[in-house]
């Protein structure tokens, strides 16, 4: 995105003239106006950073030192809070649960996703708008509008016969379809674009050969759509781990609970009993594996999470 | 590579329009199958969005009407007494009056904001070169962006034991002491006059860095000679950041603010984290999401807690087109 090359922008003025006209200009005052950028921007980097470290610093310390060092390190390093938290405090199962979770919600979402977005952008037939139009209105509704009625549809498919016993409240099987649910409006959208830009050449180059629809889809357009589908499926991936709302109303088994929910209900009950230090180090579990995924891909990430907004 | 996600979009939306979408591309040698082959790929896609989100929001305008319970299978139709009832609760008009808040001062605080440090990083920077974005903003735009990628819950877990009070190890206070103002560390968060500040400011802390990287992007794409001739009429930073910077990227200000505000709606996360589910100290902090939340599993309220989902959707469609109707702009080339 930022494909910046200063030298090309930079050579065709370049009379020295230019520069004097410069400094005359804004030169006057501008060094110590720069100086004030680069400290506002220092600023605001210490407020993003310093609760976070304070975090993880504050996982590795025992809860003395946490209530009577705020601000010092570890005198040794407390690889026990992280096994109180995993094991004591549940974190382990709420971090398994979240994990399953998204290994089935992601690729699902991005596959039902592609396939309704690619037909919507690639066929003609009645409906077409009307179905392209129902995934998009969902982007401007407020999840919690849905929840009251959503719990009672949820636990009414734990009736149904022979697929009910794996559906219902407090699955993880219905957690799932309900985070596809509500991620189909994105990912439709923003992947019925790319469908749309696709090349025509290719796909018709496919037919000639003798693709049926299906092998056209996952042999051609779908391998094709990569690019895309790392971007939504990022976003997905956060999405999907970081999800609070849907989790809350949905899971209230203390076994079943999802990561983020866990952490949350451990704080909010207190029913830590001043185990301060394993309960950071809960906090520094769940938030590690995101900032890890986010440093690694952090220009995909960017590129999808910014997508939803600049369309 | 990377840029691939927003190009082909933007190229797409202006084509829809027109009608001049390569759609039924595959025909004429593949109209054999067509409809079938339509019909399986959209089955369990739309069957699984009608029945977990389309049938609930639908559901939930009836059952505003209703006396439901939700526990029970009987209730009936009360017309719009859910509704004066809401406007005759005083816990209503609280957690209406924060909402208001989130929606109205957490977006206009975060754009601010956002613009200010975008602007710094991309553009900030008068040197001998010309106009360019200050050393280390790549660093910046990473570590801005931390929050984004954090569940709201975490945040508001980390942000609970930051305005903890000094003996409980909250750290925002024991910085507050250590620099010799003790009389400002007050539990934050047991105070009604503070706490639902707090969650107000731990929001924006959560936004900024997302619209930081966003205004960066369009700022990326205007054309670098325009600043340079802004140079050289001797514009200041001011002037060149009101007649410039903001008129060519008020689209993406305008569409980033009612993202946030639908973001900024509910606030359930932060509120029932950081100051419980009760709406914190005398319920001062509630919000309509922790209410809703509260009328329906502690009161067995479901057709009340349903209207309280109607008038956050009303108030999201309100705030949307009342801003795109007031920024509306002319749209600047360049």
């Amino acid at each position: 995105m930022a494909a910046t090359s200063p030298t090309t922008v930079e050579t065709p003025p370049a009379p020295p003239a230019e520069k004097k006209v410069n400094r005359s200009g804004v030169g006057a005052g501008a060094g110590v106006l720069n100086l004030l950028n680069g400290t506002f921007l220092l600023i605001w980097g210490l407020i993003t950073t310093l609760p976070l470290l304070w975090a993880i610093v504050s996982s590795f310390k025992t809860n003395r030192e946490f209530l009577t060092a705020p601000f010092g390190v570890p005198g040794a390093p407390q690889l026990d809070n992280y096994s109180r938290a995993w094991t004591v405090a549940n974190i382990g199962d709420y971090f398994f649960n979240s994990v399953i979770v998204v290994v089935f919600s992601v690729p699902l979402t991005m596959i039902i996703g592609a396939m309704a977005a690619y037909v919507l952008a690639r066929y003609e037939f009645p409906g077409n708008r009307i179905v392209y139009f129902g995934f998009v209105s969902g982007l401007l509704c407020p999840v919690f509008l849905a929840v009251v009625p959503l719990f009672f549809v949820v636990n009414n498919t734990g009736q149904l016969p022979v697929i009910g016993q794996f559906l219902g409240i407090n699955s993880l099987p219905s957690l799932i379809l309900v985070y596809v649910a509500f991620s189909l409006p994105f990912t439709v959208f923003f992947m019925t674009a790319f469908f749309r830009t696709q090349s025509t050449s290719v796909a018709e180059a496919a037919i000639v050969d003798g693709c049926g629809h299906f092998a056209l889809f996952f042999r051609v357009m779908l391998p094709m759509a990569k690019p895309g589908l790392i971007s939504i499926g990022l976003f997905n991936v956060l999405g999907h781990w970081n999800q609070y709302v849907l989790p809350v109303v949905l899971v209230n088994e203390e076994d079943k609970k999802v990561l983020a929910q866990g952490l949350a209900a451990l704080a909010v009950s207190q029913g830590y009993r001043g185990d301060w230090t394993a309960l950071f180090a809960g906090l520094v579990l769940a938030l590690a594996p995101v900032l890890i995924v986010y440093v690694l891909f952090q220009k995909q990430v960017q590129a999808g999470l910014t997508a939803g907004v600049l369309k | 590579m990377t840029r691939s996600p927003s190009t082909p979009a933007s190229e797409v939306s202006g084509t829809g329009e027109q009608r001049k979408r390569p759609r039924s591309r595959p025909a004429p040698g593949l109209q054999h199958g067509k409809y079938g082959f339509i019909v399986t790929f959209l089955l369990l896609p739309v069957g699984l969005y009608v029945l977990y989100s389309v049938s609930p929001y639908l559901q939930a305008f009836f059952y505003s009407l209703t006396d439901w319970g939700g526990f029970t299978p009987d209730y009936e139709v009360i017309g719009f007494e859910n509704y004066t009832d809401l406007f005759s609760d005083d816990q209503f008009l609280v957690a209406l009056g924060n909402n208001a808040i989130l929606m109205l001062i957490v977006p206009a605080a975060t754009v601010i904001l956002g613009l200010f440090f975008a602007s710094m990083l991309n553009v900030g920077r008068h040197g001998k070169t010309g106009i360019t974005g200050v050393r280390g903003s790549g660093v910046y735009k990473i570590v801005y962006f931390f929050p984004q990628v954090l569940s709201i819950a975490i945040v508001g877990v980390l942000f609970k034991y930051v305005f903890a009070p000094t003996n409980s190890g909250g750290i925002l206070n024991n910085i507050l002491v250590g620099i010799g103002l003790d009389s400002l560390a007050v539990p934050w968060l047991g105070d009604p006059r503070f706490a639902f500040w707090c969650v107000v400011l731990v929001m924006i802390w959560s936004f900024v860095g997302f619209y930081v990287v966003l205004f960066s992007a369009a700022m990326q794409s205007i054309p670098k000679d325009v600043y340079e001739a802004a140079l050289l009429d001797g514009a200041n930073r001011w002037t060149t950041f009101w007649k410039l910077t903001l008129p060519l990227v008020w689209d993406t200000v305008q569409v980033g603010w009612v993202y946030m505000v639908i973001q900024a709606i509910d606030g359930f996360a932060l509120v029932n984290i950081m100051l419980g589910g009760g709406g914190g100290p005398n319920q001062s902090g509630d919000v309509l999401g922790v209410m809703l939340y509260r009328s329906l599993f502690d009161d067995g309220k479901a057709g009340f807690a349903s209207a309280i989902g109607v008038i956050l959707l009303l108030m999201t469609l309100f705030i949307s087109v009342v801003f795109m109707r007031l920024a509306r702009r002319e749209r600047v080339e360049y």
